[in-house]
């Protein structure tokens, strides 16, 4: 059983060892400050600094419109919906199914969305779908979070003759913010990763979209791309988009193991 | 109306609003992806469809058998290695481990659930490729390029570890104490408690986390694209290549638009694979919710 326990985390730590061996060597400035020079297939000078920004445009973007639709989600779920309301079970029921579609699928459907309101591959595109595929995640962990918030501190503030709309946005929230954080940047953090779903739908480009309509580069896809070509200097750029990849992943998973250990700290129990 | 109030009820609105579109996502897309995939339907049955192995676009011939059972043989791979490894680590940090040894384990394997599929590629094309190829391949005399239905099975495995281990130990959190005690005290070791007690009672749990890492794996695409290979024909053993219907899907993005009825070949792959996903979601979290009840 030790045995099968060490299997598995030597498994993550060959991962870890394996991008930082190589994504180490094919690191340096260029790498981060330059687009790539003549296609980012062929061309062997320049850097990956457009799938860099590609990316966190399209995982921020992505994030907010997850939040604009999950907060208030999470909020009706814990706040307005009475205690035993059908549509409580159904809505947590089908966000746990939701989880489990692939991300290809999420793709696939932000494409047939995009023909139907005649988009090209474009950083919106990309955008909406891995809004879609994050929304899931990110509404049940704050799910989580919320239900956590005492229900004596609503009452209390019911009591002082507040609305409900006031206790959901200056009490729950308020308490459950860190837990919230937390659950944006697991958000963020699968946003950022994702490769299917941002495939067909946010295309690739060797510039740095300047506008919600144009093609964007996303580090995955870098990857996945450049690792296929014959030339060891394409081959770099996708070391480097891995490790500069697995680093703001470790980044964030740090943040919100941080962030949780202060949430559970203040909760009421 | 006062202004707070009036405020209030529309909040409420909007939130109920935005709360039904959330729960009907999953709907929206099966029935967005089936209306694409109609016009193929149209022209062929689905049993032609999902049982011939002849997989020529251009003649208009679309059948998905090679992608399917792709599919289960990397699955199948992937589930067989997982399943020993992962009951046996959640049994260790559940029942056996002291307090931070799981302290320190979880965060790692939720770390492993965080990784990206392409680095799981990345690390498969070049670390379990080579391996397949100069010493798996040649120790059992054959020949294998190493992208392959073992090297699918390997990258998928190590991802669907954190599934199964989390779930299980959350399953396993839930088998009361009282009825530990009661066997240990009826004399019954540590291990015969686990086998006879533990696990038993735990099984329906346990069979949702496996199932959940079934569904996980079935759809995962781009890991599984770098490495198993893409050829287009039932493979006969695990050291061949096999072309699972998420790669499928992913490879042939760009060209689909240019040969007719194939967007909607792909799109009816893409239905499928929902449809099979949703099937084992379904099945696991109604298990999950019967073992969660049961302990209130």
């Amino acid at each position: 059983m030790i045995a099968s326990t060490l299997i598995i985390l030597s498994s993550l730590v060959l991962i870890l060892t394996t991008v930082i061996v190589k994504g180490v060597p094919a690191m340096n400035l260029a790498m981060i400050t330059q687009t790539p020079k003549g296609g980012f297939y062929l061309g062997k000078e320049g850097g990956i600094l457009n799938a860099i920004v590609g990316s966190l445009y399209l995982a921020t973007g992505a994030t907010f419109l997850a939040i604009l639709i999950s907060l208030p989600v999470v909020l009706y779920l814990n706040v307005y919906a009475k205690k035993s309301s059908r549509i409580i079970t159904f809505t947590r029921f089908s966000l746990d199914v939701l989880w489990g579609v692939p991300s290809i699928v999420y793709g696939a459907f932000g494409f047939t969305i995009m023909l139907f309101f005649g988009l090209r591959g474009s950083l919106l595109g990309g955008i909406i779908a891995v809004a879609l595929l994050v929304l899931p995640i990110m509404t049940r962990a704050m799910d989580e979070v919320i239900r956590m918030v005492p229900k004596e501190l609503l009452e209390a503030s019911y009591s002082l003759g507040a609305t409900r709309l006031e206790t959901a946005l200056k009490v729950v929230v308020r308490q459950a913010l860190p837990g919230i954080l937390t659950a944006v940047l697991i958000a963020f953090g699968r946003g950022i990763g994702d490769a299917a779903s941002v495939i067909f739908t946010a295309g690739f480009s060797d510039f740095i979209p300047y506008s919600l309509l144009r093609p964007a580069a996303t580090l995955p896809l870098a990857i996945f791309f450049q690792l296929g070509t014959p030339f060891p200097e394409v081959q770099d750029r996708a070391y480097a988009s891995a490790l500069i990849l697995t680093v703001i992943i470790l980044i964030i998973s740090i943040a919100s193991r941080i962030l949780t250990r202060r949430f559970t700290r203040h909760v009421v129990k | 109306m006062d202004k707070r109030l009036l405020k209030d009820v529309l909040a409420e609105r909007f939130m109920l609003l935005l709360t039904i579109f959330a729960g009907l996502i999953v709907f929206v897309m099966a029935i967005g992806l089936y209306q694409r995939s109609r016009p193929i339907l149209a022209i062929k049955s689905l049993s032609e469809l999902l049982f011939s192995t002849s997989w020529h676009p251009l003649r208009k011939e679309f059948g998905f058998l090679p992608f399917i059972m792709g599919s289960l043989w990397v699955t199948g791979v992937a589930v067989i290695i997982a399943i020993p490894l992962c009951l046996l680590t959640a049994i260790f940090l559940s029942e056996y481990a002291p307090r931070y040894v799981r302290e320190w384990t979880k965060p790692l394997i939720d770390l492993l659930a965080g990784i990206p599929s392409v680095v799981y590629g990345v690390w498969g094309v070049l670390v379990i490729i080579p391996l397949i190829k100069d010493y798996i391949a040649p120790f059992f005399g054959t020949f294998s390029s190493g992208y392959s239905v073992l090297a699918g099975g390997i990258v998928l495995a190590i991802m669907v570890f954190p599934i199964i281990i989390h779930v299980s130990l959350e399953v396993f959190r839930t088998v009361p104490y009282e009825i530990r005690e009661a066997s240990l005290s009826l004399g019954a070791t540590k291990w015969q408690t686990i086998k006879h007690v533990v696990i038993r009672k735990a099984m329906p749990g346990i069979i949702a986390a496996i199932v959940l890492g079934v569904s996980r794996a079935f759809g995962e695409t781009m890991a599984v694209l770098m490495v198993a290979g893409n050829v287009a024909k039932v493979p006969s053993s695990v050291l061949e290549p096999a072309y699972p219907l998420p790669a499928l899907i992913a490879n042939n993005y760009g060209e689909m638009l240019s040969v007719p009825l194939y967007d909607s070949a792909l799109l009816l792959a893409c239905l499928i694979l929902l449809l099979v996903v949703l099937f084992f979601n379904v099945i696991a979290r109604v298990v999950l919710i019967r073992v969660e009840r049961s302990i209130k």
